[in-house]
């Protein structure tokens, strides 16, 4: 059956378009009530949860659109306050931004037993959702640093940029924080970690260390050696890589752990779908499927070999609004751009 | 289908009246509580609206001439108390610029004017009721002056989830509380009620011909006042009974004598209506007819005195008014011609409570009596003697035998003076009749002569008054 759907969607698979904002379009499924989908995770590392869902709501056409973080969030705004063209289901990486729209009153509410079996930090208001667990990690490439010399928290890091900055100049990535709402709210969760956060970006900006985009991309620049260290990229995307070269360590110091929020827009035209598509994502088979996509990290100290106290859950509270304040993000952007040669061209 | 109301019963009257009560005394304790609530929530909230504003307040510094704030995490982790509100923030500087905030397009405009402390204000932030506090702080440095404008706001979740809690608190206990209650006044108004219904279950067991008094030792004063007044009632009806019984029985006896003696008269005079015997036998007769015709008036007048003595309301009554007429309504002429008869009566009026037929036939009797077995000359009268008001018949005779005065009043109690045109009931009138008014009878003996009065407790008031 799976492998029979498999082709068909990859047959319906159309080109994008739409507004150049969106990177990417996939559609599952041929019913007759559409649902329109809107998210920040890729498709292929999506695609066979949402297999697995059109298959179970043959009445569905689902309508997958891939965004860049802040085009979503600019776009959500937008459709928030002028009900133009929402989706039915949005569901992003940068939590802050939709911890924003929630509270700009932009979400619908629904509450059910699977939504209220989810701990407090993965829900508020019974309007926005957590359904992954996604951990910030630094990984290596194996090939050029082994496991004994790669830093496995951040004060190890921070020594190993101290006393062998030549070999690490210009090859520690991290995240774009400007084009990366994501990249944003690492960096955001760090600079709250006060001293840790200014001496890495001190750090960084010795050895000349490049901020740039997407975690595909620099997970790949890590593997083919022009990084040897990438920091605070999303771990759901190394897993998913799976290339034997490249290495992955939760910070022993703290690790951020992220969970995808998920919200239905308050003007969705077919918000009972996205009801539909949220039940799905978190019950038993959708969480399997997304363990398998690296989308749901096993964070017991049994697997990770991290202690409890050093998880660092991003809650889902209206604390966030904090990340997304102007003069705070100003701020950080001031101290970001002053240490990285931020790389534009990919 | 409709159907008449059941009779309630005093057990649901009681306990409607507790429940209602009870509800009433709920609705406004659960108000009061509901007000009380609703103020902790807001003063627990105002404060941490007001810590917030605070937090950001003193997170303003002066850069380059410019107010920058540097937003804590403290201030949102403090909202954050209300884990599920919306929070509003906005930092102002002087013409209302803004400098940092939620959203520059929300504007949430304070009530003018604004105060230089700490000011709270309610407000819809995005459709949705909420509470806001407005904190200005004041610069002077040296490159900026003036003030910027702190206003922290948040929705009422959590307020209304705690006033609710309170309210939850407090009214759960009185609830049980009242259910307690309830449950307690249904056993206190069953065991109040207890006796009522032992008294309905001994008055349903008695025999209806059973008119003796119905106990009421043990019961409640409320329930002896109800028993003492049936008992009363029942009394009366029982005496009722007894005098219809001994008036049937007394006419019975009273008439076969004469009647048998009129038989025999009748005889003679018919056997032999033209010798002298036959004469007498047709004058005997006529006394005969004559006093039976008395002894029938007197046996109606005794029947018609007991009956009215417990029927008849209770009236003022002029004693002059009964003297005047027993003394008009007298026939005696016919039982003592000659005999003149005096009335002696004052200006003031003789008021006693009563019922002026018994009290005229009581009076009746004793004119009647006087003049048949008195002396002239025969006076009547009526006066207020010291609280008492006294009805009089006097006499120049001696009076009757003492063994017939002590037993004044026993119907029949004719002795060989009485005559046959007598009944002996005519004192029986009297008695019963001043008993009846709560009065006596008193007999004096004179050197001139012998007087009988009726002492009845004088009435204050006349009728009308």
């Amino acid at each position: 059956m799976i492998r029979f759907l498999i082709p068909l969607a990859l047959c319906l698979l159309m080109p994008g378009t739409r507004t150049a904002a969106q990177e990417a379009v996939t559609e599952f499924g041929t019913g007759p009530t559409p649902l329109l989908v809107r998210s920040t995770t890729d498709i292929g590392i999506i695609r066979p949860v949402m297999e697995q869902f059109a298959e179970q709501n043959p009445d569905l056409t689902i309508t997958y659109e891939q965004w860049g973080s802040n085009a979503l969030f600019q776009h959500s705004k937008t459709a928030c306050k002028t009900g133009d063209s929402p989706a039915d289901a949005v569901f992003s990486s940068a939590v802050q931004q939709m911890v924003w729209l929630v509270n700009a009153a932009c979400a619908h509410r629904y509450s059910s037993a699977l939504m209220q079996a989810l701990p407090p930090a993965r829900r508020w208001r019974d309007e926005l959702w957590g359904i992954t667990t996604e951990p910030a990690v630094i990984v290596y490439n194996k090939d050029r640093l082994d496991d004994l010399e790669a830093p496995r928290s951040r004060f190890a890091l921070l020594d190993a940029m101290r006393t062998r900055p030549d070999l690490l100049r210009g090859r520690v990535a991290t995240y774009d924080i400007a084009a990366s709402g994501l990249g944003y709210l690492f960096a955001y969760g760090d600079s709250l970690e006060a001293t840790t956060f200014g001496s890495l970006i001190e750090g960084f900006a010795r050895i000349d260390a490049v901020a740039t985009c997407c975690s595909a991309e620099i997970i790949r620049d890590v593997a083919r050696g022009r990084f040897l260290i990438a920091y605070n990229v999303l771990g759901s995307y190394v897993a998913n890589a799976q290339d034997p070269a490249v290495g992955v360590i939760l910070p022993e110091d703290y690790t951020l752990v992220l969970s995808r929020a998920y919200m239905i827009p308050r003007n969705a035209a077919n918000s009972a779908g996205g009801q539909r598509l949220l039940d799905f994502l978190l019950s038993p088979t959708a969480q399997d499927l997304l363990a398998r996509s690296g989308l749901v990290a096993r964070m017991d100290a049994a697997e990770t070999g991290l202690a409890p106290s050093a998880r660092r859950f991003i809650p889902l509270s209206p604390a966030l609004l904090v990340a997304s304040d102007p003069n705070r993000r100003a701020e950080l952007f001031n101290l970001w751009n002053d240490a990285f040669d931020v790389e534009t061209a990919r | 289908m409709f159907r008449p109301p059941l009779p309630h019963s005093l057990t649901a009257r009681v306990l409607s009246a507790v429940v209602l009560i009870l509800v009433l005394g709920g609705v406004l304790v659960g108000l009061s509580i509901w007000a009380n609530g609703r103020l902790a929530a807001r003063q627990a909230y105002d404060r941490l609206l007001l810590g917030a504003a605070s937090d950001i307040a003193e997170s303003v510094r002066i850069q380059e001439g410019q107010p920058i704030v540097d937003l804590p995490v403290s201030a949102f982790e403090l909202l954050a108390q209300a884990p599920d509100d919306r929070i509003y923030y906005a930092v102002r500087g002087p013409d209302g610029r803004f400098i940092t905030g939620l959203d520059p397009d929300t504007v949430i405009a304070p009530p003018q004017p604004v105060s230089q402390s700490a000011q709270y204000f309610a407000a819809d932030l995005n459709g949705e009721p909420a509470r806001f506090v407005r904190l200005p702080r004041l610069f002077a440095e040296r490159d900026f002056s003036g003030e910027v404008e702190i206003v922290v706001g948040q929705t009422l979740l959590a307020r209304r989830a705690m006033t609710a809690g309170l309210m939850l608190d407090a009214l759960l206990p009185m609830a049980v509380a009242g259910a307690l209650l309830l449950i307690m006044s249904w056993f206190v108004t069953r065991s109040a009620l207890r006796p009522l219904e032992a008294m309905s279950d001994d008055l349903i067991r008695r025999d209806p011909y059973d008119l003796t008094p119905v106990a009421s030792d043990g019961l409640p004063r409320e329930l002896q006042v109800m028993i003492a007044a049936m008992n009363r009632f029942m009394g009366r009806l029982d005496r009722q009974v007894l005098s219809m019984r001994n008036l049937i029985a007394d006419t019975a006896h009273q008439l076969r004598t004469p009647v048998a003696a009129i038989r025999v008269q009748a005889e003679i005079a018919q056997a032999d209506p033209d010798s002298p015997a036959g004469r007498r036998a047709l004058d005997r007769l006529l006394n005969r007819t004559r006093s039976l015709g008395t002894l029938l008036d007197q046996l109606l007048s005794r029947a018609m005195v007991i009956h009215r003595i417990d029927s008849a309301p209770r009236l003022p009554v002029d004693l002059r008014e009964v003297a005047l007429e027993a003394l008009e309504q007298s026939d005696h002429e016919v039982i003592a011609p000659g005999v003149e008869v005096h009335l002696k009566i004052g200006e003031d009026p003789v008021w006693v409570r009563g019922d002026a037929f018994s009290l005229g036939e009581a009076t009746k009797n004793l004119l009647g009596n006087a003049l048949r077995h008195g002396k002239a000359p025969v006076s009547i009268g009526a006066s207020l003697v010291g609280g008492q008001a006294v009805l009089w018949v006097r006499d120049s005779g001696p009076g009757p035998e003492t063994s017939v005065s002590a037993r004044l009043g026993d119907r029949f109690n004719r002795n060989a003076g009485s005559g046959e045109d007598s009944s002996g009931l005519g004192l029986s009138i009297v008695k019963s009749t001043a008993e009846a008014f709560d009065g006596t009878v008193e007999m004096t003996r004179t050197d001139d002569g012998f007087r009988v009065s009726l002492n009845f407790p004088a009435a204050t008031e006349g009728p009308g008054a």
